[in-house]
C-alpha cells in the first residue's frame, strides 16, 4: 500500500490586482513604503509646513489696496527680477506699546490658567487613577466627553453661569449676597481656559499617576513618611512627565486662544490672537497679521519641543 | 493605602464644575422665557424656532458635509501616517515627519487658519487653484488638523496590538498589502471608528480656523452661533447645544462601548 495521503495545502491566496501593481512599482524602484508615506507627507508638506513659511514670507509684505492685498515680494523689472522685503511690520511690532503689551498678557493669563488648570486637575487625574477598576473607565469617559462637546457652545454655556443675572449671582442672591461681576473681566477669562481645557490637563496625568507602582507608596509609608511628605517626594517627581506634557497641552493653545477673551473678556483684555484676528478682520492688514503669527509661533516653539518630550516620556513609561 | 477624604471630594467638586454649566444650559433651553436665565415655565417652543431658521439649518447641513468628508480623508491620512511612525522603524526625515504629524494637535488656530488662507490665496494667484473659498477650502484645512488626531488615536492602537498574528500571515504567503487588510485593519478598527469620530466632532466645532478659510456664502455652524452668541444669550442656542450635547454622548457612549467589547477578545487571542 502506497501512502495515499497527500498534502492539500491550498497555495496561499493573494491579492492578484496588487501583487501585480506592487511588482511593476518595484521594478522602477518605488516601494511600498514610499507608497504609505507619500500621501501623508505630501498632504502635511502642502498644507501644514509651507503654510507657514508663506506666512513668514507675507510678513515681510507690505498692505496695499487690491487682490492680494499685499505688496508681491519677487516683481519683475525690465527683465530681472527684484526681491522686496519691507521690516515696517516687525519693527511696529516691537514699537508698538499695544503689541508688546498684548503680547506679554497673553503669556501671564496662559501661564496663570494653566497653573490653576494644574491645581484643578491633579487631584482629578490621581482621583481616576486611583478608583476603583469598574468606576475608573466611567470617570474617564465623563472627563472625555465635554471635550467632545463643542467648545463653542461649552464657552456660551459658562456666559450664562457668570453673567450678572447668571446662575451663580442668582444663588448668591438666595443668601442675599450682591450679585459679582464676573463677565468681562480676566477671571472670567481664566474660568474660561480652565474649563474648556481641564481634559487636556487631566488626561496626561491620569496616564502618568496610574502606571506608578502601588509598592512605592507603601515602601514610603512603612519608612514612616506622612501621605504628604510621600505624595511630595515620591509621586510628584514621578508624575513630572504627565504635569508637563499636560501643561504645555493647556498653555499652548491658551497662548493663541481667540473665542474666550472674546467671549468672556472684557475690552481690556489683551490677547495675542484676538490682536491677530483683529488686525486681520477689521484692519484687514494680512502682511501685519502675518507677522504676529510669527512672533506667536516664536513664543509656542520651546513649549511645543518640550511637550514632545515628555509627550515620549509618558508612553514609555 | 489610607485612603483620605481629600481626593474624592476634589473629584466630586472637580466633575461638578466640568458639568454644571451645561446642566443648566440644558434646563434653560426649555424655558419659555427669552431670558435664558430666569426660569418661566417648561416650552419646547426654541426647538421649533430652530428648526423655521433657514440659516441655521442651512449651515448645520454645510458643517456635517465638511465633518464627514474632512473626517473621512483624515482617516485616511492619518492611518497611513500611524502605520508609517509605528511600523518603520527607521526612515529620513522621521523626526521631521513625526512633528509634522502631532504640531497641528497643538498649533494655536489662528496660525492654521490664518497660514491657510495665505497658502490658498496665494495658490489661486500661481496656479488658478483653488478657485476663491468656500466648502472645499474648509474641507482641507480640517481634514489636516483631523489627520493629526485620527493618526494620535490609530498609533496607540497599532503600537500595542501583538505583531506575531501580522508575522503569521506573511509567514503563510500574505503580502504585506493583503495581511494589512486581512489581518491589521480589522484588528485596529474600532481605532479608526473612534479617530473618525474625533475628526468628525473636532470638524463640527471649528469657529477660528473655518473664519479664515471660508468664503461669502460659506458660514458653519460655529460661524453663525458665534455671530449670535456675541450679540448676547439666544434661547435658540441653547436648543441647539442641547441637540448636539445629546448626540454627542450618545455618539461617545457607543463608541466607549465598543472599545470596551473589543478590549476582552483581545486578551483571549
Amino acid at each position: 500500500m502506497t501512502a495515499t495521503h497527500t498534502p492539500t495545502i491550498p497555495p496561499p491566496r493573494r491579492l492578484k490586482p496588487w501583487n501585480a501593481v506592487e511588482r511593476s512599482l518595484a521594478k522602477v524602484g518605488i516601494s511600498g513604503r514610499m507608497l504609505v508615506l507619500a500621501a501623508p507627507v505630501l498632504w502635511l508638506l502642502v498644507f501644514f509646513l509651507i503654510p507657514l513659511a508663506v506666512v513668514f514670507g507675507i510678513s515681510l509684505a507690505t498692505k496695499q489696496f487690491g487682490r492680494p492685498p499685499y505688496s508681491p515680494l519677487l516683481t519683475t523689472e525690465e527683465g530681472t527680477v527684484q526681491l522686496t522685503l519691507h521690516l515696517n511690520n516687525y519693527i511696529r511690532l516691537f514699537t508698538d506699546n499695544l503689541y508688546i503689551a498684548a503680547y506679554l498678557s497673553s503669556i501671564r493669563i496662559a501661564f496663570i490658567a494653566t497653573v490653576i488648570t494644574l491645581f484643578v486637575g491633579y487631584p482629578m487625574a490621581y482621583a481616576i487613577a486611583r478608583a476603583p477598576d469598574r468606576w475608573r473607565n466611567i470617570l474617564l469617559m465623563l472627563v472625555i466627553l465635554p471635550f467632545f462637546t463643542s467648545f463653542l457652545l461649552r464657552v456660551y454655556a459658562l456666559t450664562g453661569f457668570m453673567r450678572g443675572n447668571g446662575v451663580i449671582n442668582q444663588f448668591l442672591g438666595l443668601f442675599g449676597v450682591e450679585p459679582l461681576v464676573m463677565m468681562q473681566t480676566d477671571f472670567a477669562v481664566y474660568v474660561g481656559i480652565v474649563y474648556t481645557y481641564l481634559p487636556f490637563m487631566i488626561l496626561p496625568l491620569y496616564t502618568t499617576l496610574v502606571k506608578l507602582d502601588v509598592s512605592l507608596f507603601e515602601a514610603s509609608a512603612d519608612l514612616g513618611a506622612r501621605p504628604l511628605r510621600t505624595f511630595l517626594s515620591v509621586t510628584l517627581p514621578l508624575s513630572l512627565p504627565g504635569i508637563i506634557a499636560g501643561s504645555m497641552l493647556v498653555f499652548i493653545p491658551a497662548i493663541g486662544e481667540y473665542v474666550i477673551p472674546s467671549l468672556l473678556g472684557g475690552p481690556e483684555t489683551l490677547m495675542i490672537g484676538r490682536v491677530l484676528w483683529d488686525e486681520f478682520f477689521t484692519a484687514a492688514n494680512w502682511p501685519r497679521a502675518a507677522a504676529v503669527a510669527v512672533a506667536m509661533l516664536l513664543a509656542v516653539v520651546v513649549p511645543i519641543m518640550l511637550l514632545q518630550r515628555a509627550q515620549s516620556a509618558v508612553v514609555e513609561r | 493605602m489610607r485612603r483620605g477624604w481629600f481626593l474624592p471630594i476634589a473629584a466630586a467638586l472637580g466633575f461638578s464644575f466640568l458639568y454644571a454649566p451645561i446642566v443648566s444650559l440644558v434646563i434653560f433651553s426649555f424655558n419659555e422665557s427669552r431670558l435664558v436665565t430666569v426660569w418661566s415655565g417648561f416650552s419646547t417652543k426654541w426647538y421649533g424656532e430652530l428648526f423655521r431658521d433657514p440659516q441655521m439649518l442651512g449651515a448645520a447641513w454645510l458643517s456635517l458635509q465638511i465633518a464627514a468628508i474632512a473626517a473621512t480623508i483624515a482617516l485616511v491620512l492619518g492611518t497611513l501616517a500611524a502605520v508609517a511612525l509605528v511600523r518603520f522603524r527607521r526612515f529620513k526625515g522621521r523626526t521631521l515627519f513625526s512633528g509634522m504629524v502631532s504640531a497641528p494637535l497643538v498649533m494655536p488656530d489662528v496660525i492654521t487658519g490664518l497660514s491657510l488662507l495665505l497658502l490658498f490665496v496665494a495658490m489661486e494667484g500661481f496656479l488658478g487653484w483653488p478657485r476663491g473659498r468656500g466648502m472645499l477650502t474648509i474641507v482641507i484645512a480640517h481634514a489636516t488638523f483631523c489627520t493629526a488626531y485620527v493618526c494620535v488615536v490609530v498609533q496607540s492602537r497599532l503600537s500595542d496590538f501583538d505583531r506575531s498574528l501580522e508575522e503569521a500571515a506573511m509567514d503563510l504567503g500574505a503580502s504585506p498589502v493583503r495581511t494589512f487588510f486581512d489581518i491589521t485593519l480589522p484588528i485596529i478598527a474600532p481605532a479608526l471608528v473612534s479617530g473618525w469620530l474625533l475628526g468628525f466632532t473636532l470638524s463640527l466645532d471649528d469657529l477660528v480656523i473655518a473664519s479664515f478659510v471660508s468664503g461669502p456664502g460659506s458660514s458653519t455652524l460655529p460661524m453663525v452661533i458665534f455671530s449670535k452668541v456675541r450679540l448676547g444669550v439666544s434661547p435658540d442656542v441653547n436648543a441647539l447645544a442641547t441637540i448636539i450635547i445629546g448626540l454627542v454622548a450618545t455618539g461617545v457612549l457607543i463608541a466607549t462601548i465598543i472599545q470596551l467589547r473589543s478590549k476582552p477578545k483581545k486578551a483571549k487571542a
